[in-house]
């Protein structure tokens, strides 16, 4: 039960992210939800990776604990789609001050000028 | 060295290299970062050229990065791939070549377009960015590096589509896009991550082998299905299509209806190549054709009412897109079943040869479009008219734009769609009726279109309006001779061309012995 936690953590964290990123109305919010979601797909990934007792294969020769030694894939995902992450939150936070500047609002119903 | 043993990685390492060298050539000149954009994309082009050519001929490429031998897909002692590896078959070498003709002529038609904006050296990047990241989503071969592309081309799509950023629409439309294709990328990273868990692996054909259809196995198809059908702006998820089109730049708009297909491209992988036909395919079929119906009636149904021309062309390449799904829905629903042989595999075929018609005929309506608005000023189909007196060239490659979309002959829209509609219509005929109907809407849109715009007196207004550039209308001479030409010989195109895109969706093991098959210690 207790090692299943993290994954419904994860899970909560996405849904939270994506409630926000879809019903509400201001653009920073809708950018919040989008990090909260990433924040939970990235602690899914990483959370893959746990071993209980295992190593960090970190050795120029493997010692007798070989075996204990664990594949450091998942944690190298996480540092990948974190780094991509802030890329894509960097797009979005640059594209609300474009919006901003035209609009003078950040109210997701007054910037409509696209419709139909 | 033997440069062709390397072209599955240069393709996507030129364009990205390019990328990032010309902001530094840009110091240089106007004119010197033109045409290094364009030498970088013609040289894209010829390895994209030789990549296709070689796997037509040969069968699929793999491509082992950071490895002591490029073509040693297994390590020693190993059974099973742990590295980077791409890999290109009969569908990527297709989607290749639509990326490398429609940012080449993108590129090409850029420099007259956007003269007078500034920051041109960011546009070029960004292009060549896009080029890189679609020509990487389709050569590689493992599933973390799939969703790295994903959000590259998300990242320089968006850039590019916000680049006038002098206009509100263009910060909003890029603004929903972002949202939306951010949650698409999120929800494929999730996808990979239920299947790394269970397999403990990335690659798509070692997955394949391993896939056991469990419960998770459905969520992660899910999830992969609702992503890549968002990212191919298939209804419902078509939202940010007729916003981000119209915003963004003529040139752009081109090479993002290459974009949305790419989208595509990532649906029939992961339907066809990683799950395959255990999967009850006639249920994931089916929701493949709604998708497409809704698509085509939705799409035909909007355009009707667009009074901006861009948007209009967006709208109707909504319903195009439904066009391409309906096909290879169909094939999708009798994978595995003898209807297969008689039409299912036509079906296929008929979807993916609209998909390179889909990207030339489009993308000379988006040029045509964009000619319209670089003189007139304006896409308001109220305010143009008059406009083939002084555009005579311009008014006839969206005559030939328009008539291949409505799927008229001799034109490549045709041919394509003679084939979805004759092979849907052994599958049910009520389908292929509607498909049918579609296609006499979208005519009389594209009847109603020209005739606003190009149509009648001389306008007052556009008395001066001269015909496009020179480069502008070299990039649409290219793309309706190509038109025409895919319409009057669609026999060679499907030969050569759309067969074996289709046989490498259907020939799963094919895909997986590529990679599983290329070393020592196979199990």
């Amino acid at each position: 039960m207790i090692a299943n936690f993290p994954y419904v953590t994860a899970i909560l964290l996405m849904i939270f992210g994506l409630y926000a990123a879809l019903f509400r109305r201001n653009l920073i919010k809708i950018a919040i939800g989008i990090t909260l979601m990433e924040s939970g797909v990235n602690l899914f990934l990483v959370s893959l990776g746990y071993r209980r007792g295992g190593i960090a294969p970190i050795y120029t020769l493997a010692p007798e604990a070989a075996e204990r030694m664990v594949l450091p894939t998942p944690q190298a995902l996480t540092l990948t789609s974190i780094v991509i992450g802030l890329a894509t939150t960097a797009v979005l936070l640059a594209l609300i001050v474009v919006i901003y500047r035209h609009y003078g609002t950040l109210d997701a119903d007054k910037v409509n000028k696209l419709r139909g | 060295m033997d440069i062709l043993a390397h072209v599955p990685i240069l393709v996507v390492g030129i364009p990205l290299l390019g990328a990032f060298a010309t902001p530094l050539i840009a110091r240089a000149g106007a004119r010197a970062r033109n045409w290094f954009a364009i030498f970088i994309l013609l040289l894209t082009t010829a390895l994209a050229i030789a990549l296709a050519v070689s796997v037509f001929q040969a069968g699929p490429r793999v491509y082992v990065l950071g490895g002591q031998s490029f073509g040693f897909t297994l390590p020693s002692g190993y059974f099973f791939p742990i590295r980077i590896i791409l890999e290109a078959d009969g569908l990527s070498a297709f989607f290749v070549l639509i990326i490398a003709v429609t940012t080449l002529l993108g590129a090409i038609y850029s420099t007259a377009f956007m003269r007078a904006h500034s920051g041109l050296e960011k546009y070029y990047a960004l292009l060549l960015l896009l080029a890189a990241g679609m020509f990487g989503m389709v050569v590689t071969g493992d599933a973390f590096n799939f969703f790295v592309f994903l959000e590259i081309t998300s990242i320089a799509a968006t850039g590019l589509v916000a680049f006038r950023t002098g206009r509100a629409e263009s910060g909003e439309a890029a603004f929903k896009m972002m949202v939306l294709y951010n949650i698409g990328g999120l929800l494929v990273l999730l996808a990979v991550a239920i299947l790394y868990g269970q397999y403990g692996a990335l690659n798509f054909a070692y997955l394949a082998k391993l896939i056991e259809y469990s419960l998770l196995d459905v969520v992660a198809l899910a999830l992969f299905v609702l992503a890549l059908a968002l990212k191919a702006g298939a209804v419902p998820m078509h939202m940010w299509v007729p916003d981000a089109y119209p915003a963004a730049p003529a040139p752009v708009t081109m090479v993002m209806v290459a974009n949305t297909q790419i989208g595509l491209y990532g649906l029939y992988r992961i339907c066809f190549s990683l799950y395959g036909l255990k999967l009850t395919p006639a249920l994931v079929g089916w929701i493949v054709i709604i998708l497409g119906i809704l698509s085509i009636f939705i799409g035909v149904s909007m355009a009707v009412i667009q009074r901006d021309l861009k948007r209009l062309i967006a709208y109707s390449g909504i319903a195009q897109i439904g066009y391409m799904l309906l096909g290879v829905g169909v094939g999708l629903a009798v994978l595995g079943t003898p209807a297969l042989d008689s039409y299912g595999l036509m079906a296929m075929k008929g979807g993916i040869f609209h998909i390179v018609n889909h990207a030339l005929y489009e993308g000379l309506l988006f040029l045509a479009a964009g000619a319209v608005s670089y003189r007139a000023g304006t896409r308001n189909l109220d305010q143009l008219g008059g406009l083939a007196h002084n555009m005579r060239w311009t008014a006839f490659f969206f005559i030939i734009g328009g008539a291949a979309i409505a799927g008229l002959p001799p034109f490549n829209g045709f041919a394509s769609k003679l084939i979805i509609y004759e092979s849907v219509f052994k599958f049910n005929p009520i389908l292929a009726v509607i498909a049918l109907l579609a296609s006499i809407i979208t005519l009389a849109i594209y009847a109603r279109a020209f005739q606003s715009v190009f149509v009648g007196p001389k306008l007052p207004a556009y008395k001066d309006v001269r015909e496009a550039p020179p480069s502008m209308m070299f990039a649409m001479a290219i793309l309706a001779a190509l038109v025409v030409l895919f319409g009057l010989f669609p026999d060679l195109v499907v030969r050569y061309l759309v067969s074996p895109a289709a046989q490498a969706l259907v020939n799963r093991a094919q895909y997986i012995e590529a990679i599983l098959g290329a070393g020592l210690g196979v199990r």
